[in-house]
């Protein structure tokens, strides 16, 4: 308590030199938490954004099908059994038939992934509501990336060509009745939608279907033969590893800023020692032990953290409150890169985040603080005292 | 003059490292100061008045012989006794002060009390009758870097004085005075002895001082030459 107080009145005394290891500590905390709640925010948003678009409360797998293999395509489909029937007719699950197949906008070969949804559905934000369309022509809905990629436009006319269960090529014509806006580029970037109806009858496969998507709320439980449940942590597992991988780019981050904040408070205590000789000699002479001298040094240079938290805090608690209210936006075209991510990023920080940062910054400037304070204790106090240099 | 013997000094020897040689600071040191004193350790520079100060304030240790300060022996006391011996017993007044520059000088004068862990209404008590006898109550809230020479010695006479130690060791208290000041805080000194019974002991070759003394303990190349006791 005593080295506390003492710590407190050294660090108010030397005034400036205080708030400049704060102000360069203070900010170094902000960025630190605003760099990590980026990260979370963006974390959350793709993972929402994926649970609400793509995967519901999870997937079941028709057991042949491996979306990084196309030619396990052709193989995964299977009939869904009555059981499987009813479940989809109360809204617990939702069947996506895939398909392969080309289309030739503006007489140009596309390779793409034609899949069907029931037009129904509800389980997931996928606005198949729009498949809807007059009977000459099949009627598709594409992502923006799509329509961007293929230059198509809400009313464009598309060959599409496929090989049905067969083996048999066909050929129809489809027509674009909704480009959809959406943060998952997985079910936009060379995905054209359909009504499952029209594609199980284009593909000779009535009642079939590849994936069966789980509602959120009350998802079908229970195994379907033939078809294999991936659940969340499975299905986010490239989002996990992508926010992991740039967690790494924000550890480095870290680790300049906190060095630089920490190389402020190495210099500062260093420079104490030598230039307050005399005040240690004297805090010894007036009864404190070497040990005791070290730990009010050692508390003074931590002070420096909880100073600049209460800094960052005064500061920087409006600064990320703008920023997770207003978002940060995202570079354009940083989607087309293949990961989930919103046009602008909100900003999540948690309790954990602020203490935990807290913590670290706390711990290692004790620890910088204290490494230049040993000296104290080799010091013989009666040169201290009068101030030789040792 | 209380006659009881607050600090003996029996065939004390200091020797420094030099190199590869040794330094003998101090040679065959015996004596004996009783409670109430005003004595003096005077010599020129490099006769062992600091060093003999130093050991008699347990801030270092005799290479030979033995030092009993407060029935303390400090060569044997470890670094915690010998703390709490200076900071119960012992008042330190040093030539350049040693204020601390961040602290008014009330925090300076209250330091001592902080480590005593006194409460705050009695530290504020003390503080104040110190700075009262050193005439310094209208500089509370001043900072060292704002006071005289003077003023900042009577600051480190209040610091030394708050705790009402039994012994005060002033080494070379006026070197950085003028002479005015010097005999100020010297007053100021001697009716502290007066009225409180404190032991002073001073390292000095300041005529000035000297002049003050009660009891003259004269060093010269580390051995005690001459013990005068003021008639």
């Amino acid at each position: 308590m005593l080295a506390l107080k003492l710590a407190y009145r050294n660090l108010m005394g030397a005034k400036l030199r205080t708030w400049l290891n704060m102000i360069v500590l203070s900010m170094a905390f902000l960025v630190i938490i605003w760099n990590k709640g980026l990260l979370n925010g963006w974390d959350q948003q793709a993972r929402r954004d994926t649970i609400d678009w793509e995967i519901g409360g999870g997937v079941y797998w028709q057991e042949n099908y491996d979306p990084y293999d196309p030619y396990t395509i052709e193989d995964s489909h299977g009939r869904m059994s009555d059981v499987t029937l009813k479940a989809v007719e109360d809204g617990k699950l939702t069947p996506i038939l895939i398909a392969q197949a080309s289309i030739y906008p503006e007489g140009r070969v596309q390779s793409v992934s034609m899949r069907g949804i029931d037009p129904a559905q509800a389980l997931l934000d996928l606005p198949a509501n729009k498949l809807t369309g007059d009977n000459s022509s099949v009627p598709a809905m594409i992502g923006q990336r799509a329509a961007r990629n293929f230059k198509l436009n809400v009313g464009d006319y598309v060959t599409v060509r496929w090989r049905d269960v067969n083996g048999t090529f066909d050929a129809k014509e489809m027509q674009i009745v909704h480009i959809f806006k959406t943060n998952v580029s997985t079910i936009d970037a060379r995905v054209v939608w359909v009504p499952l109806a029209d594609l199980q009858e284009m593909m000779q496969m009535p009642t079939e279907t590849t994936l069966l998507v789980t509602s959120q709320e009350a998802g079908f439980q229970g195994s379907i033969p033939g078809w294999i449940f991936k659940d969340h942590y499975f299905l986010l597992t490239e989002i996990r590893e992508m926010i992991e991988m740039k967690s790494v780019s924000g550890q480095v981050m870290f680790l300049i800023l906190m060095s630089l904040a920490m190389l402020a408070i190495f210099d500062t205590q260093v420079l104490s020692i030598f230039r307050r000789q005399k005040e240690i000699g004297t805090h010894i002479a007036l009864g404190m032990t070497q040990r005791q001298v070290v730990a009010l040094f050692t508390i003074e240079g931590a002070m420096h953290a909880v100073l600049a938290a209460i800094l960052a805090a005064l500061y920087g608690f409006p600064l990320l409150y703008l920023q997770a209210k207003s978002g940060w936006s995202m570079p354009e075209g940083t989607d087309d890169f293949g990961m989930t991510i919103a046009d602008i990023v909100y900003p999540s920080y948690s309790l954990g985040l602020v203490v935990g940062t807290t913590l670290i910054v706390l711990i290692t400037t004790t620890i910088v603080s204290y490494l230049p304070a040993r000296r104290i204790s080799k010091m013989n106090p009666t040169d201290a005292i009068r101030g030789k240099i040792q | 003059m209380n006659n009881s013997a607050l600090i003996t000094i029996t065939d004390l020897v200091k020797r420094f490292p030099m190199g590869k040689r040794e330094f003998t600071a101090l040679s065959n040191i015996n004596l004996t100061f009783n409670g109430g004193e005003f004595a003096g350790i005077i010599g020129p520079s490099g006769s062992g008045k600091t060093t003999l100060l130093n050991i008699i304030g347990s801030l270092d240790v005799p290479t030979e012989g033995k030092a009993v300060v407060l029935d303390n022996s400090v060569g044997n006391l470890n670094t915690r006794q010998s703390a709490d011996l200076r900071n119960q017993y012992l008042g330190f007044i040093f030539q350049t002060y040693n204020l601390l520059a961040v602290y008014t000088v009330f925090e300076n004068v209250e330091l001592p009390l902080l480590l005593l862990k006194m409460a705050a209404s009695e530290r504020r008590k003390l503080v104040n009758q110190s700075l009262e006898w050193v005439g310094l109550t209208d500089k509370v809230n001043s900072r060292p870097a704002q006071l005289s020479g003077g003023e900042c010695q009577r600051v480190s006479i209040a610091r030394a004085m708050v705790k009402e130690p039994k012994i005060v060791l002033a080494d070379e208290p006026t070197a950085n005075l003028d002479a005015k000041n010097s005999h100020h805080i010297l007053q100021t000194m001697e009716k502290l002895n007066a009225d409180l019974g404190t032991t002073f002991i001073f390292a000095t070759h300041d005529e000035k001082v000297i002049q003050y003394l009660k009891r003259k303990i004269s060093l010269e190349d580390g051995q005690v030459v001459a013990d005068e006791v003021k008639g």
